[in-house]
């Protein structure tokens, strides 16, 4: 399979590859995907006090396209508010790394992968605000 | 340094090397020609370009003679008589002739067929075909090791059965069913015995007595000869009758028409004979290349396993899966070599392989295994090279993984509900 050059930009040198603490009330997870079907992304935001997305990590078990599309959106949602961040879309980012057909639904779990982020950054959020803290992070998110 | 090389093998002719090329490790996808089969094939081309169906002149005969030892030599390969051989385009090919002419001849005597969940996709969809015609097929489960256990095989046979096909070696894993056994059951049950040997026959002994084979697939390019040729091995004694699935000549005992092509009929004779002179030395050679890239991707990468009995194996053949990462982006990684994965991801499906899904995998295993494929050209520095690539890649790739984190932390990957997408 020929993959686009940004495809195998973010894959050689994929960005943000990391894991941030899940206990932190700050940060968001979202997992996605399952082994089974031959991709699991993780994607983690960090959330300032301001709203703003101020640093994203993921890891990816997944092809070329997955890794690259997670990679994609760390760069994208960072500095960006989660509402903004809830805004970017599947297409844009097969668009971006010019993803084949076959390859569309690794663009659609980095979606689902940053709304799975935003949601249990909101749940932890609302948590605290009705002062329960220490829910436990949900790493799972159907999709 | 020069951009390609030319390095000598023991063969006349020499191969071309090409360093910026990535190493080749899936000989079982295909084979080069050995440069000794192409010699003996290229006076056909040109200078003897005669039709072997001519039977009035000397260009003729001299394509006629050209065919008779090439028949000759693939008959011999398999302790066949030279008329048992018919010439086909490959081994997909023969196996739909032996099939559908088998099925088609027999199916007043009954409608059903036996093969391996595990069989070539020749196989498969042949019998998927007959299904749709109305024959019954069984698609028999194989053991954790990938061989064919041999009470289910036998009790799956019913008064109606005509004809049972199994692959003797198997292109994904190479295991080596127990054909001896199985030839016995069959012939003791009246029952139809055609072998796919396209991956078997250079690799092990194949012998068409020895394990009663009615009839049997072969394939000139997995044995260093000519792609688009192949034969089909259809048995006199006691006679097995195909019927005929390309009209147009009566060639080849009416069992397939069209002209003969001289020179890939000559070089799957030479690579034939060339095969079964060389098995040993070549199986030995390759048994311990094999051995060496076992051991060194064992003592470098951890969570590894293989697919497959080590024990009923072509040392031609290593099938492993590396656990924690997925088989495409392995591929990716390992693009200085050229070796399949059993993630089918590469052609447009995003299923994995059958073959090992057969053998109990799971699917994520499935997804990242890894058939490296060594040959008669296979060096050792090849081998080499490939541990070290294997040992970085996939190291890379795990701390890509977040399923490798899991592990490292002692999760249970099983004990987590996976969304299903």
């Amino acid at each position: 399979m020929a993959y686009s050059e940004k495809v195998i930009d973010h894959y050689e040198n994929p960005r943000n590859v990391g894991a941030m603490n899940k206990e932190d009330g700050g940060v968001g997870t979202g997992m996605v995907g399952a082994p089974a079907c031959g991709d699991v992304m993780r994607l983690q935001i960090k959330v300032n006090a301001q709203g703003i997305i101020e640093d994203a990590k993921f890891k990816t078990y997944g092809c070329g396209s997955a890794i690259a599309s997670s990679s994609l959106v760390t760069e994208w949602v960072k500095g960006k508010t989660l509402d903004e961040a809830m805004t970017i879309k599947n297409s844009h980012i097969a668009e971006e790394l010019e993803l084949p057909p076959v390859k569309i639904h690794c663009s659609v779990l980095a979606e689902d992968a940053i709304k799975a982020a935003v949601e249990d950054y909101r749940s932890k959020q609302g948590a605290a605000q009705s002062s329960q803290g220490g829910e436990a992070v949900s790493a799972q998110v159907a999709h | 340094m020069n951009s390609s090389q030319i390095i000598e093998l023991d063969s006349k002719k020499p191969l071309l090397i090409d360093p910026d090329r990535p190493i080749y490790l899936d000989y079982q996808a295909t084979t080069p020609v050995d440069p000794q089969v192409l010699e003996q094939m290229l006076p056909y081309l040109t200078h003897d370009f005669g039709n072997a169906a001519s039977r009035s002149h000397a260009y003729g005969w001299t394509a006629e003679k050209a065919v008779d030892k090439a028949r000759q030599q693939v008959a011999d390969a398999i302790h066949a008589d030279p008329r048992e051989v018919v010439w086909t385009s490959g081994a997909t090919e023969s196996t739909n002739l032996a099939l559908k002419g088998a099925a088609h001849f027999y199916s007043g005597k009954g409608k059903h067929i036996i093969t391996l969940r595990t069989e070539h996709k020749a196989t498969l969809d042949t019998c998927r075909q007959l299904e749709r015609e109305g024959f019954e097929v069984t698609y028999l489960e194989v053991q954790e090791d990938g061989l064919v256990d041999l009470k289910a095989f036998e009790a799956a046979i019913r008064p109606d059965t005509i004809v049972a096909s199994v692959l003797f070696v198997n292109n994904e894993i190479g295991v080596i069913q127990p054909m001896a056994e199985i030839g016995r059951i069959l012939r003791a049950h009246k029952v139809l015995f055609h072998v796919d040997a396209a991956q078997a026959l250079g690799k092990v002994p194949v012998d068409v007595e020895a394990i009663q084979a009615d009839m049997m697939s072969l394939s000139g390019h997995k044995m260093y000869g000519p792609k688009g040729i192949g034969a089909l091995y259809v048995r006199r004694k006691p006679r097995v009758r195909v019927e005929a699935q390309v009209h147009g000549g009566g060639h080849e005992r009416g069992m397939r028409s069209g002209t003969l092509p001289t020179h890939q009929i000559v070089g799957m004779g030479a690579a034939a004979e060339l095969a079964v002179q060389l098995m040993d030395s070549d199986a030995q050679r390759i048994g311990k290349l094999r051995d060496r890239l076992l051991k060194g991707i064992q003592e470098r990468v951890e969570e590894t396993y293989i697919n497959g009995s080590m024990e009923h194996r072509v040392p031609h053949n290593l099938n492993i899966s590396f656990a924690f990462v997925e088989g495409e982006s392995l591929i990716m990684a390992l693009k200085e070599i050229a070796v399949s994965s059993g993630s089918a991801c590469t052609s447009a499906s995003l299923e994995p392989s059958y073959v090992l899904r057969a053998l109990g995998k799971s699917d994520e295993l499935a997804h990242s295994s890894i058939r490296f494929g060594i040959g008669r050209f296979t060096t050792e520095a090849e081998i080499d090279a490939t541990i070290e690539l294997i040992a970085g890649k996939v190291g890379k790739l795990r701390e890509l993984s977040p399923l490798w984190e899991m592990h490292q932390e002692g999760i249970d990957l099983n004990s987590i509900q996976w969304a299903a997408h």
